[in-house]
């Protein structure tokens, strides 16, 4: 769990701007960004996503290697599994 | 198996180890301790012990949540998940890890409303889909995580959810290290620094490391490379008789960490006093709980916690493979009477725990990616 998912912004909610949808290799749910007050990403930005949080923003080329990283450690699987929430998550 | 090729700049993989042979030399036997339990599972899964020399030693540190959680903490939990109409909710990690009286997946098996979600919103958000119930989120985490469970308190309490709280485990890396450097077992060199609770904290906790226990100090990312460059620059500030705290992971994490994420935690968490770390034992300081403010979400204060010490299985030595003195092989129980399947201990349970590490790749020789074809 010490491994954040890359993801990228797809939309901020218009009423909600701590909320965002991101997709994650297809996968879209529902991120908090409200812990990135100070450096707010727009859509089209890569944040890496810890526990449904977004941790920090970082390039396309960091979440391309990020993911990498987590297929060969046999971590997408789960990951993918925790990003869909284990059914909770009602965003397509 | 896998070929490093998989990975950015094979050739630049090859020749980082030459570079650590070559700064390495033979003379001297270096202790590396690699903090955070992401770099221990990848260590063993990329094999990177095959590519490095033998007198560099790494030891795995304290950085698997589910692993330095007393099993006392398990039991209190599902305690208190006993009581009529509560929901206990927790991340997977926890749901394999045993409890005196089995893990909280069999608990659910014998009748208990057991969740698994993947966020502390989710388990928030479980409590708005079941207004009749109570969901109690098993917070475990360090400061990687505690900002997200501060931050859904602040939610809670902003919308006025009755129904919800928290069983507060979370920890914090620096106080750990500190016991690990004042433990008398344990001579280490250096640290390989954790690299994504830096993202929170930043480097500049690390200091007083460098300033008042002499040992050098990078902050790493979690690639094959990024670990082999953060060897390197261990090595040179090591062969350099230098001490800094360096950051190898720049791209993800900033020298001041995260603010809000900080101002999040402080909102909601108090330090506690002192807080029991399997392996460790009490530690001052070293773990955070919820503050007056947020009382009402503190299942500490809402429902009766037994607060009784549990002492690991006798066989088991947990203990001193958290803390770096025995291997795992070296434990009596792995591979025989504890494996990832039978876990007996928490060390087994998660992928970033080192037994379990240890066994998937080590032992078995499966899955694992082999660095040293290229290098």
């Amino acid at each position: 769990m010490c491994l954040a998912i890359p993801g990228k912004i797809v939309e901020i909610s218009s009423d909600n701007q701590d909320s965002a949808i991101v997709d994650v290799v297809g996968v879209r749910r529902r991120i908090d960004l409200g812990l990135l007050h100070e450096d707010k990403p727009l859509p089209g930005d890569w944040v890496l996503v810890h526990v449904g949080f977004a941790m920090s923003k970082i390039s396309e080329q960091d979440a391309a290697d990020q993911m990498n990283t987590l297929r060969v450690l046999g971590e997408i699987e789960g990951a993918m599994q925790e990003v869909k929430g284990y059914g909770l998550e009602d965003v397509n | 198996m896998r070929f490093v090729d998989e990975f950015r700049e094979p050739e630049l993989i090859s020749k980082t180890a030459e570079e650590i042979r070559r700064l390495a030399g033979m003379e001297r036997h270096f202790r590396m301790m690699e903090v955070c339990g992401g770099h221990t599972h990848a260590i063993y899964r990329f094999g990177l012990k095959d590519i490095l020399p033998e007198n560099i030693e790494l030891i795995h540190g304290p950085g698997c949540p589910v692993c330095v959680l007393p099993m006392g903490r398990i039991d209190d939990g599902l305690a208190i998940a006993q009581a009529p109409d509560v929901i206990f909710a927790a991340f997977g990690d926890m749901m394999r890890v045993p409890g005196t009286q089995g893990s909280p997946l069999e608990h659910k098996a014998r009748g208990m409303d057991v969740r698994i979600v993947y966020s502390p919103s989710d388990a928030l958000k479980l409590a708005r889909l079941n207004p009749e119930k109570h969901v109690m989120f098993f917070a475990i985490g360090f400061e990687t995580t505690a900002p997200s469970t501060a931050l859904t308190m602040m939610r809670a309490k902003a919308e006025g959810i009755r129904n919800f709280s928290v069983f507060c485990n979370h920890v914090t890396i620096i106080p750990a290290i500190r016991a690990i450097l004042d433990s008398p077992d344990m001579r280490l060199d250096a640290f390989i620094g954790p690299g994504h609770v830096s993202t929170v904290i930043g480097c500049r906790p690390y200091e007083w490391i460098a300033a008042n226990e002499g040992k050098p100090i990078v902050v790493s990312g979690f690639e094959p490379l990024d670990m082999l460059q953060s060897i390197v620059m261990l090595l040179r500030q090591l062969n350099a008789g230098e001490v800094k705290v360096e950051n190898q992971y720049k791209r993800v994490v900033p020298w001041e960490g995260n603010r809000a994420a900080l101002k999040a935690m402080a909102e909601v968490f108090e330090l506690r006093p002192y807080f029991e770390w399997r392996g460790l034992g009490f530690i001052s300081q070293s773990a955070l709980r919820i503050n007056r403010k947020y009382a009402e979400f503190d299942a500490e204060e809402r429902f009766e916690v037994p607060g009784i010490r549990v002492t690991d299985p006798k066989a088991a030595q947990c203990g001193e493979v958290l803390k770096g003195v025995l291997k795992p092989h070296q434990c009596k129980l792995f591979g025989r009477e504890c494996t990832p399947e039978h876990p007996i201990g928490a060390l087994m349970v998660s992928s970033e725990g080192s037994c379990a590490a240890y066994h998937n790749y080590e032992h078995r020789k499966a899955a694992m990616v082999s660095l040293s074809s290229i290098a």
